[in-house]
Formats: structure tokens, C-alpha cells, sequence
């Protein structure tokens, strides 16, 4: 599927890097070609009626490769966790990971970091970045062993590539499913103290700062994860973080009646540390929104809280949800893209995520104020495991293009 | 209050088939609304009125069990399930005894070692009980929540007897019945415990027996002290209500009621205490250390007992100060209140209906 001929999208609102603009969107041979010339002659042109026409969504951490999902999301690129069965500690399997989204949606597979993501031994990461992996993962869990951090950080700087990590101290949270505190008591639900999120974010940030690499915390939920980072940003430390909609949206007390689809990774936190989530959006202090896409069956969720697994279905709802902070005045929605789509994309070094001419024609036109339902029945996702069903929400994809060339949706 | 002459009369004359009046009519609201709940999940659930109900509830069958013919057939050709996915004799024992003595055929499933390691889940294992047309299910569980998850999804009465770390309903309210008939005979007669103080002490953070108690306790107006070490004490039990100590001495100055809990090994994922021997050098329960509760203090502890490392035997074993084993006397009248009240809507007695 390549682009035969050039596009031209009229008639809707641009978001662009600097903000949204009333302007034609031209596409040619699957790039952007223009973001602010008139059509030319021989362009098929596109109305978009007044929708917003912004950069598809670049979707950093995934833990499978779900299309219908992304498609309904706008999501048009997927950086897929190593967390697959076997792993992606091997090039053989990153380079088979590479190509099997083309031509409709691109992944960029995860190298995991150590071996079986065991956590002790490096794996092959230069032969996995020649097979196609932009970005090295610890995976689901943290890597305990701080010398094996450290030299991964090193190798990992040598090589110019990011390492994404998980911060929470495998000591403190180990066998825990909520966070501690007034809600896990009541429930009677192993607990881990949030501090266990600022302890991994505190010696990952010293390993950076000692190696000189650069380290993208995938998930940043709590009040002190944050301050840490802050901090680390202001003395130029190359740190950035990322969190999914769950820990914007919903505090533990969501998880009052053990329903097992608010059985996350980290744990859902206190309000407090929600509200710094959402300060955290709007000061800078978090760079990436992500949907953690991890669609769980019955045979994984239809348990008892904790024997549950751990994740949600993210993809449909991610766009949704952040533009819930462009409403509430969190934020605009040129960051909004900028969350969803080019800082993901500057991580993973893509020309994309964003309507700049020479970029990956990836383009979503959407209706950001279209009301629908999230429905954990009618889902387009392999599982319907949204913490968010049943919840009203508005923002939608009308349209799609990967590379300039348009997706069913 | 005497228990023996208000209850000898009424249970006298009862006929065995007829519907019963109930021994506390009039002091709640008619029929279903004094107990309008379809299962017992937890204590959390629960008015405090609907617990004195029960209570209440329960005192006719402590007075049958006393007797020689222990038979009733309130329940008669109901079916009762004992769905225990965790190993327990004791509660099996007494949820067993209960449904028996009220003329119900019960069957107990020994899930902990059947079609659970076969792979099934547990919903599925709840929907394969409910197509066998159970009257009331009791289940027992590792997991926080299960019984929950099990009670939406069948169509009867669902008991909790045990779900992880979250609540154990009949245990606090057999506790609650062994406290108050222990005072009653003690002279002072009451119906809840409005200044009381209770000192609950052991493995709180793995204890669904504490948090139930601790619910119960408060709301029938006890304070309530939880006495652990930090690692087993959960955190922002405090909003809970509880007064945290960690110094057993001093949560055990002026207790009326002193309850002890094992320590729950069988919980612990790495080691919380250094030993036996050093828990109980702080927290045992020693003749010595209940001189610093009130005179006459009383001592329980839903059992299983570890003698020697959270309660010594002569502390245990104490006559008048021991209600150990009337625990367990009113563990089954407590439950034949349960089984009886869930099960009048379909039972069709008279004001029960949903």
C-alpha cells in the first residue's frame, strides 16, 4: 500500500506544534508535504468539515499488537513491550516484530534489557537495534540488581538508544496488588507503600546521571515519583516520563468493589498522588501519555482481585481521555498531540507524530467533541477489560491515514 | 437480661414447622427490612441495627443447642453448599453443624483440593453450584473479594465464611454474641458495647478476623485498640477508627476485652517477625501481662490457638475470665441465625418476600 497520489484535507483545524490553525494538509508519496499551501491541481481532496485534522497517535508501550483497537483509537504507531511470549531478547524476534504491523500500522518492538527480562544479564541489544528495536524496555518489572542497571545504562548510552524502565522497588512491591493505605486495609488487599515508586525512580536517576545515558520512566503515578523528576529535569538530567490514562482518571477508590479490570501495574494511587498526575501534565513534568494496551481475557480477569492479572485495554480510550484535560484546562490541545503522539516519537528517534512537512504522512482527523459510551462489551479491542466502562466520553477518530494512504476504520 | 428464662418459653412452645416469631419482633422493622441484604459478604455492609438483629436472632438457637433434641427443620429440603476454596476445619465444622440442626441437607466441597487445580475459575466453579439449585452457598477463600465475585454471579444467598484479608462476617458476630452473654452473665446486661474498650492483638495485617471485629466492635460502640508490630500493622487502619499501638503493655491498660490473634505464616510473603520466641517476648499473652487490663478482663480469640507464642495455656485455660470455648458454643448458633434469616425470602415466610 504506498500513496499514488497527492492528498489535499481542507476545510479542517490543524494541530500543529505550535498550536491549532485553519489550514489545508497536503500529503504526497506518504509524507506531509505542507501544513499552510492551498491544494494543487491533481490532489484528491479531502473535507474534513471542521474536524481537527492532528498527527496519528504514537502509542509508546504496548504489550500486544491489537489493530482493530489502535484503528478506532487513532493509534498508527505501536512501540511494543518486550513483554511477549517468548520475550523480544533476541534480534530473530524483534526483526519478525518490526515487520508485522506494515503497511497499516508500524511497530517498533521493545528490546528487553536483560535476557528472559530476568534482569541479570544483558541481552544482545546492538544486534536487536540492527533488527529494527528503537528503544530498550526493562519490561514489567524493575531491574533489582543496581550494577546490572548500571551497565545496561552505559551500554544502553553507548548505543544512543533510550532505556524505558518501570519504577517500583521489587522488594517493597513484592506480592502487593494495590498501593497502600486507607483503601487497601479496608479491603484487605496486599499493599505496597507508594514509596516504592520514588525509591527505583531515585537510583535509576543516579545510574543515569553517573552513565550519562537517557531513561524514559513509562509510568510516573505518584506525588513523589514526580517531584523527582522535576527535579532531575531542572538540573538537565535526560529524564522523561510517561503515564497512561488510569492514573489521571481514577484513584484507588475505584477499586472499592474488586473489580479485577482496576487491577493495574503500578496500582491505582490515593487521589492526592492523581491530582499530582494531573499538575504533573500540566507543568511539563510528564512527557508522554501511553494507553498501556494489555487486553486481558476472562481466564485473566474474571478472578478474584488479586489472583487477577494486571493491566487494561487502553488503546480505544486513550484519546478520550486525555482530551478530558484539554476540556478541564489542563492543558491544549497542541500539548495534548504533543503527549500523544511527537514526544513518544522523538523518543523513538521517527520522523512522525507531529504535521511538520518531510514527516510520516500519519495523519487522524477526529471529533473532539463526538459523545459516545465506553462499553467493555462493544469493544474493538482483543478483550474488553477497560477500567473506564460504562463511562460517557466524547472524542473521537473519524478518519485514519498511515503514510498518506486512508484505513477503513 | 436472662437468657435462659426469656428464651425458655418462647422456644418451648414453638411448633416445629410453623413459621417462628421471631424472638425480636417488635423491636425492629417488620420482616425483610430488618435484614433487607440477599447475602453476608462482610461486616462493612451492615447498619448496626441489622447486626443486633442478628445477634438477636441468634440467641434462640444458642438456647437450642443447649438442649438435648438440637433438631429443627426450619431449613428442611433446602440444599447448602460449603464452598471452602481455603482449608479450614473449625468453621467448616460449625457452618456444617448449623445448616444440620436447622434440618438442611448440606454438602461441603473441599475445593482447596478438587476442581481448582484443575484449572476451572472460580466463576466457573460458582456457576456449576448454582446450576445444582443451591439454597445458600458458603464460601471460603484466599483471595480478598472472592465472595463478592461468587455472590454476583449465582442466583441464592451467598455466605462469607473467610475471603482473604478482607472480612470473616460470622466471626465477629459470634465474638460479638460471646462478648455480650459473657457480660450479661458477668451482671451487666446490655445490648452493644457502649464504653467498652477491646484490644485486639496479633497479625492484623493478614487478619480478615480483625477487620470484621473491628467494623462489628465500633459499631456497636467499643473503642477498639489493634496492638502489632509496625510490618503487621496495615497502613491508614487508623481511618478505619482503630487506636494503633505497637507497645502491648500499654494497649492492654484499662481493656476491658483483650483478643488475640495468631500470626498467619501461611500469609506472610518474607519474614515479618524475627521469631516465635522474640513475638512472644512482646506480644504474647502472659497472666502477668493481663494484670495491666482492667480487673476481670476478659480474653478470646477465634482459634486456632498457637499456645505459647501469642496466648500462654494458663491464660487460655482461665475459667473466669477465658470465653475461648464459648466462641465456639455460639459460632454455630450464629450461623443457624444467618442461614435462617437469608434464606426466609425463599423459604416464603411471611413479610420476606423480595
Amino acid at each position: 500500500m504506498k500513496q499514488v497520489r497527492p492528498i489535499a484535507i481542507t476545510g479542517g483545524r490543524l494541530v500543529l506544534p505550535d498550536g491549532v490553525r485553519e489550514s489545508v494538509l497536503r500529503l504526497e508519496d506518504g509524507r506531509i508535504a505542507t501544513v499552510d499551501a492551498e491544494p494543487r491541481q491533481g490532489d484528491d481532496i479531502v473535507d474534513a468539515r471542521g474536524r481537527l485534522v492532528a498527527p496519528g497517535l504514537v502509542d509508546l508501550g504496548v504489550f500486544k499488537i491489537d489493530k482493530p483497537a489502535f484503528r478506532f483509537g487513532g493509534i498508527t504507531r505501536a512501540a511494543l513491550m518486550p513483554d511477549q511470549s517468548p520475550p523480544l531478547d533476541l534480534p530473530s524476534r524483534v526483526a519478525y516484530i518490526a515487520k508485522s504491523g506494515k503497511p497499516d500500522l508500524w511497530v517498533h518492538p521493545l528490546a528487553a534489557a536483560t535476557r528472559g527480562l530476568e534482569g541479570d544479564a544483558l541481552a544482545e541489544i546492538a544486534l536487536m537495534r540492527e533488527a529494527g528495536a528503537r528503544a530498550v524496555a526493562t519490561g514489567r518489572s524493575w531491574i533489582g540488581d543496581s550494577g546490572t542497571m548500571l551497565r545496561l545504562l552505559q551500554y544502553a548510552a553507548m548505543l544512543d538508544m533510550v532505556v524505558i524502565a518501570h519504577a517500583e522497588d521489587a522488594g517493597l512491591a513484592r506480592g502487593s496488588v494495590a498501593t497502600a493505605g486507607e483503601m487497601a486495609t479496608r479491603l484487605g488487599l496486599a499493599g505496597a507503600p507508594v514509596e516504592a515508586e520514588a525509591l527505583a525512580i531515585s537510583r535509576d536517576l543516579a545510574l543515569v546521571e553517573l552513565a550519562g545515558a537517557r531513561i524514559h520512566f513509562r509510568q510516573v503515578t505518584t506525588r513523589g515519583g514526580l517531584d523527582l523528576i522535576r527535579r532531575a529535569k531542572a538540573r538537565g538530567v535526560t529524564v522523561t516520563a510517561g503515564v497512561t490514562p488510569a492514573h489521571f482518571m481514577l484513584s484507588d477508590l475505584a477499586t472499592a468493589e474488586f473489580r479485577s479490570f482496576m487491577r493495574l501495574s503500578p496500582p491505582l494511587r490515593s487521589e492526592e498522588d492523581r491530582q499530582a498526575v494531573i499538575a504533573a501534565i500540566g507543568d511539563g513534568t510528564i512527557d508522554v501519555i501511553a494507553s498501556g494496551h494489555d487486553p486481558r481475557g476472562p481466564e485473566d480477569k474474571r478472578l478474584p482481585f488479586a489472583d487477577a492479572a494486571p493491566g487494561m485495554a487502553g488503546a480505544e480510550s486513550l484519546l478520550a481521555m486525555t482530551l478530558t484535560l484539554v476540556r478541564d484546562g489542563v492543558i491544549d490541545m497542541a500539548r495534548a498531540f504533543d503527549l500523544l503522539a511527537a514526544a513518544p516519537a522523538r523518543l523513538l528517534g521517527v520522523k512522525a507524530g507531529a504535521l511538520a512537512p518531510e514527516y510520516e504522512g500519519d495523519v487522524a482527523l477526529v471529533d473532539p467533541e463526538k459523545p459516545w459510551v465506553i462499553d467493555s462489551r462493544m469493544m474493538a479491542a482483543t478483550a474488553g477489560n477497560t477500567p473506564f466502562d460504562g463511562q460517557p466520553t466524547q472524542g473521537r477518530v473519524t478518519a485514519l491515514y498511515k503514510g498518506g494512504v486512508p484505513l477503513g476504520l | 437480661m436472662c437468657l435462659s428464662g426469656r428464651f425458655g418459653s418462647t422456644r418451648a412452645s414453638a411448633q416445629v414447622t410453623s413459621p417462628r416469631a421471631s424472638t425480636a419482633s417488635g423491636r425492629y422493622p417488620a420482616g425483610r427490612l430488618a435484614f433487607p441484604h440477599r447475602d453476608l459478604t462482610g461486616i462493612g455492609r451492615l447498619e448496626r441495627h441489622e447486626i443486633l438483629f442478628l445477634l438477636d436472632e441468634a440467641e434462640q438457637w444458642v438456647e437450642l443447642n443447649r438442649r438435648r433434641n438440637k433438631h429443627h427443620d426450619a431449613l428442611a429440603g433446602l440444599t447448602i453448599i460449603n464452598a471452602f476454596f481455603e482449608n479450614s476445619t473449625r468453621t467448616l465444622l460449625s457452618f456444617e453443624i448449623a445448616g444440620k440442626r436447622l434440618g438442611a441437607d448440606v454438602v461441603n466441597m473441599h475445593a482447596a483440593q478438587s476442581s481448582v487445580k484443575k484449572g476451572e475459575t472460580l466463576i466457573d466453579t460458582a456457576i456449576t453450584l448454582n446450576a445444582m439449585r443451591a439454597d445458600a452457598i458458603v464460601i471460603r477463600h484466599a483471595s480478598s473479594g472472592a465472595t463478592q465475585l461468587i455472590a454476583d454471579k449465582v442466583d441464592c444467598p451467598v455466605l462469607n465464611a473467610g475471603d482473604g484479608s478482607h472480612e470473616h462476617p460470622t466471626q465477629a458476630l459470634l465474638d460479638a454474641l460471646a462478648l455480650r452473654e459473657a457480660l450479661a452473665e458477668r451482671g451487666d446486661p446490655s445490648d452493644d458495647f457502649t464504653g467498652l474498650t477491646v484490644t485486639i492483638c496479633g497479625d492484623i495485617l493478614h487478619s480478615r478476623v480483625a477487620r470484621s471485629n473491628l467494623l462489628c466492635l465500633q459499631a456497636l460502640g467499643a473503642t477498639v485498640r489493634l496492638c502489632a508490630p509496625p510490618a503487621l500493622m496495615p497502613v491508614g487502619v487508623q481511618a478505619m477508627g482503630a487506636e494503633v499501638f505497637h507497645d502491648f503493655d500499654a494497649a492492654l491498660r484499662g481493656a476491658d476485652v483483650v483478643m488475640m490473634l495468631r500470626l498467619q505464616t501461611e500469609r506472610m510473603e518474607g519474614q515479618f517477625i524475627p521469631s516465635a520466641r522474640e513475638y512472644h517476648h512482646l506480644y504474647g499473652l502472659t497472666r502477668q501481662r493481663l494484670d495491666n487490663a482492667a480487673p476481670d478482663a476478659l480474653v478470646m480469640h477465634p482459634g486456632p490457638m498457637n499456645r505459647g507464642v501469642e496466648i500462654d495455656s494458663d491464660v487460655a485455660d482461665m475459667i473466669d475470665r477465658s470465653i475461648i470455648t464459648r466462641q465456639v458454643e455460639m459460632g454455630v448458633a450464629i450461623r443457624m441465625a444467618c442461614l435462617d434469616v437469608l434464606t426466609r425470602s425463599a423459604r416464603g415466610v411471611e413479610g420476606w418476600a423480595e
